[in-house]
């Protein structure tokens, strides 16, 4: 009986990889006639994203790319496991970053003060973000995926009018960049120095974290498994006591909170300011990264590496003649196979385990009988 | 494997029945006959031609149609339209096919009013217009799951009166059914499948329940019947002046609950019989806390509970078995430990403080399966890979497991075989030698009288009569279930039986 019980893991992970697996294979094959159809060598160009994005800078590139791409997948992730589309998590990380660098412009306080106090004030814009979007559902029933939307868009038209001269923002020495205040050098956060592959941003640390939160709190806590609960069955969950509209609130502030971290590697680590070319559309790259993450904590740093590496290496294919928008094939291609090759996956997963234990119980109970039968 | 080595004859012009547990594969063989599912091996012959069926097109058009369990009607479309859909190439959409309805009506004494929205109708009504729909395609040969199972013993017998009326024209009837004394009275060949298998086919004259109940589960069919009274004076349950109402889709409010009020004493089984729809789900979830009242009150051992969380209530003694697992019981792709958690996330040994308790909570589930012999081959299995009946097996054993002072039981042994009916039986009567409370919803009457220390009966939201177990009889609970009777039911002896 252990055995079985053992098979039956062993294959779900097995099918747990597969799905990721069989997407990826998908899109290079997708990928190699797109190449082929330009009338270039698909081979040269993927053994020279290998080689490329393996040297030392692209790793360290990759990581600090990557560091933020997780922040957006676990932002993204939490609203799926509720069951909650939360497409808001691109505004959400925009207003954030922009109030967190508004008020780090304007602190002259030492790190250890302004650091923490620029993350909370970008976690809580966040959370009051798509907490508009988590009352607006409880209350009025408006579904999270068009309040989200439309919230995206307050919110690049409200950075769009504080991110002005002599509002929130100023114009930058040369004339050309209006950003808000740059931050003083107290509240940079800390990197670490590789050599000539570049620095590599302390904020992956925070990102860890946050993953072993997101690992913590969903799997071993109370409030985690009402969490899950709700997203598996909002009417099981409101039979087991779980107030599902309390749930699908907070949830929602949580979602928010993570998403406003999503700015901070680049504000605190990078830009250190917020200007109009402060990096956009991280959001939906987080759905994208969570959908292949499978909302597993280990998951979505794989797909953000993944995302990482193919952005640093098709960059570079452009110099060898190839062309960038390779890039968004391969990406898009990946998206629409995860998709369809989970559900399937799930689908025969599903169907197998019915099957095996519909077998184990028919061996169980015809061996006794037999048994009987020979006596 | 669901099925195997299944051999059935039906000979045309005859009701035959077929019998079995939940999960003895009746569902499987059906789907198979109707084209849902392919057979992997053997054979279907329809009029000595061998036939095979890629979908439910073909069966039809071999003159095989399906009655579901579940009405696949729609409420806002007449019985006309309702027929007509789908199959509006037949006989157009108007005239005709009103024409065509009305034979078909008369042929086969269904009664059936073309122009009447299907809202308007009751349970009994809607399965003629299902029937109407499987003739109206042209189907010789008709395919009933569990006809009986939505219907009162009156309307039973009428339905019965149907299926004669359709054999006396050279239809076919196959009847699926678990329920014995049913298909001993309609029946003309009874088959019997058992895990799977063809175990025989028999007449029914000449045999009888207990013959038919050995076949199908190779044991004797056990009873509800309760035993000496465990009933105390100390009231657990007051449910007092309880309104609820409902504002539909039209924003008309309607009263769903009106003026319900009963207590259930320590020790005491309060059975509420009722036609499903009046009432019953909505009175559950109030006590639950999952929908809130509009006026009345509730208390739980004194203390009013009438605004309190639903968490809070089941913390304090409210174990629920609801009525429809898969919606409100389990967490279907969860595995089985983490479904053991549900409900009592806050409760020992599922939790310490804040923190799941893993390891306790997975060797409590292995206890629970030993102990409610939940059949499967481990805990780290979907709830979905399990049948019916050992789910409702795991969720007896859930709410079990955190001593209740009250367990609502709503159709606790649905879909469930009789052997985890017996036992499922046997551990709420060994709660209540202890004390607890019970408040049973069934759609079984045999169990409701059988099980319950009082009875109630509801009829479009209110508790509109009672009665005593030890003297009623199924059939007299129905006349109440129906509304046609009201107030206290006297058994009366020289009741024609």
């Amino acid at each position: 009986m252990n055995k079985l019980t053992q098979r039956i893991d062993k294959e779900r992970l097995l099918l747990g990889i597969a799905a990721p697996l069989l997407a990826i294979v998908a899109a290079l094959v997708v990928t190699t006639l797109v190449i082929l159809a330009t009338g270039k060598n698909p081979f040269d160009a993927f053994s020279d994203m290998v080689t490329y994005g393996t040297a030392s800078d692209s790793q360290v590139y990759i990581l600090n790319k990557a560091t933020t791409y997780y922040l957006a997948g676990v932002a993204v992730a939490i609203g799926f496991r509720m069951n909650l589309f939360n497409i808001g998590v691109d505004g959400q990380y925009r207003i954030a970053a922009f109030f967190a660098a508004v008020l780090g412009g304007a602190l002259t306080t030492p790190g250890w003060i302004s650091i923490p106090l620029i993350i909370l004030c970008a976690m809580g814009t966040g959370a009051v973000w798509a907490g508009i979007a988590g009352v607006l559902k409880v209350t009025r029933g408006v579904s999270e995926v068009i309040s989200t939307i439309m919230l995206n868009a307050i919110a690049t038209a409200i950075i769009a009018y504080l991110l002005q001269p002599g509002k929130l923002a100023e114009l930058q020495a040369g004339g050309t960049v209006v950003s808000t205040k740059p931050l003083h050098s107290d509240a940079y956060f800390f990197q670490i120095n590789t050599g000539p592959a570049g620095e590599l941003w302390g904020f992956i640390f925070i990102a860890v974290l946050v993953g072993v939160a997101y690992w913590f709190v969903l799997g071993r806590t109370r409030f985690g498994f009402d969490l899950r609960t709700v997203g598996q069955s909002e009417s099981a969950a409101a039979a087991s006591g779980v107030s599902v509209k309390k749930m699908i609130a907070t949830s929602m502030l949580i979602s928010g909170a993570i998403a406003g971290l999503i700015g901070m590697p680049t504000l605190l680590n990078d830009s250190h300011q917020f200007s109009n070319d402060f990096p956009t559309g991280i959001g939906f790259t987080g759905i994208a990264i969570a959908l292949l993450g499978r909302n597993n904590p280990i998951g979505i740093a794989l797909g953000a590496l993944l995302w990482g590496f193919l952005e640093r290496t098709t960059n570079h294919l452009e110099f060898q003649g190839y062309d960038k928008e390779i890039l968004g094939v391969i990406q898009g291609v990946i998206v629409l196979c995860v998709v369809i090759a989970y559900e399937v996956v799930r689908r025969y997963g599903l169907k197998r385990q019915q099957q095996r234990v519909g077998a184990e119980l028919a061996a169980q109970a015809a061996a006794p009988t037999e048994k009987q039968e020979v006596a | 494997m669901a099925n195997k080595d299944i051999d059935i004859t039906v000979r045309t012009g005859t009701v035959h029945a077929l019998c079995g547990e939940n999960g003895a594969g009746k569902s499987t063989l059906m789907k198979i006959l109707y084209g849902m599912q392919q057979p992997d091996e053997g054979t279907i012959t329809v009029g000595g031609e061998t036939v095979v069926f890629h979908n439910p097109a073909d069966a039809i058009a071999r003159g095989i149609g399906m009655v579901h369990q579940h009405f696949m009607l729609a409420d806002n479309l007449t019985v006309l339209e309702n027929v007509v859909l789908g199959a509006e190439k037949l006989y157009g959409i108007g005239a005709k096919a009103r024409g065509k309805i009305k034979e078909l009506s008369d042929a086969y004494g269904l009664n059936v009013r073309p122009d009447v929205l299907l809202e308007e109708l009751g349970v009994a009504d809607r399965q003629r217009v299902e029937i109407l729909k499987v003739l109206y395609r042209g189907a010789k040969t008709l395919i009933l799951d569990e006809p009986t199972a939505v219907l009162v013993p009156q309307e039973v017998d009428a339905l019965f009166d149907n299926l004669r009326e359709l054999k006396a024209e050279g239809l076919t009837v196959i009847f699926i059914s678990h329920k014995l004394g049913e298909v001993l009275s309609v029946a003309d060949e009874i088959t019997v499948i058992r895990r799977g298998t063809t175990v025989g086919t028999v007449k029914p004259a000449g045999t009888t329940t207990k013959q038919l109940a050995e076949l199908m589960v190779g044991s004797e069919l056990p009873t509800p019947e309760t035993e000496e009274s465990t009933v105390t004076d100390v009231p657990l349950l007051k449910v007092d002046g309880l309104r609820l109402a409902q504002t539909d889709l039209d924003g008309v409010e309607r009263t769903v609950l009106d003026d319900i009020a009963f207590t259930i004493h320590k020790g005491e089984v309060l059975g509420i019989a009722g036609v499903e729809g009046n009432g019953q789900s909505e009175l559950v979830e109030a006590i639950m806390g999952i929908r809130a009242l509009n006026s009345g009150t509730i208390a739980l051992d004194g203390t009013d509970i009438s605004h309190v969380p639903t968490r809070h209530r089941r913390e304090a003694g409210v174990g629920y078995i609801p009525e429809d697992r898969h919606r409100h019981g389990l967490l279907l792709e969860a595995p089985l430990w983490e479904n053991r958690i549900l409900g009592h996330v806050t409760e020992k040994p599922n939790s310490r403080g804040q923190l799941l308790d893993i390891r306790a909570a997975r060797g409590d589930t292995e206890r629970i399966i030993e102990a409610y012999d939940v059949r499967t081959p481990g805990i780290d299995v979907t709830a979905a890979s399990l049948s019916g009946g050992n789910q409702q097996k795991l969720i007896v054993g859930r709410e079990m497991s955190h001593a209740p002072k009250l367990l609502i039981a709503a159709h606790p042994t649905r879909g469930v075989d009789v052997g985890a009916q017996a036992a499922i039986w046997d551990h709420i009567r060994e709660a209540r030698r202890e004390g607890l409370a019970v408040l049973l919803i069934s759609a079984d009457l045999d169990e409701l009288i059988g099980l319950s220390d009082t009875l109630r009966v509801m009829y479009r939201g209110r508790l509109v009569a009672d009665a005593d177990p030890a003297t009623i009889t199924p059939e007299e609970l129905g006349s109440a279930m129906t509304g046609a009777a009201t107030g206290h039911l006297e058994h009366t002896e020289d009741d024609a039986r």
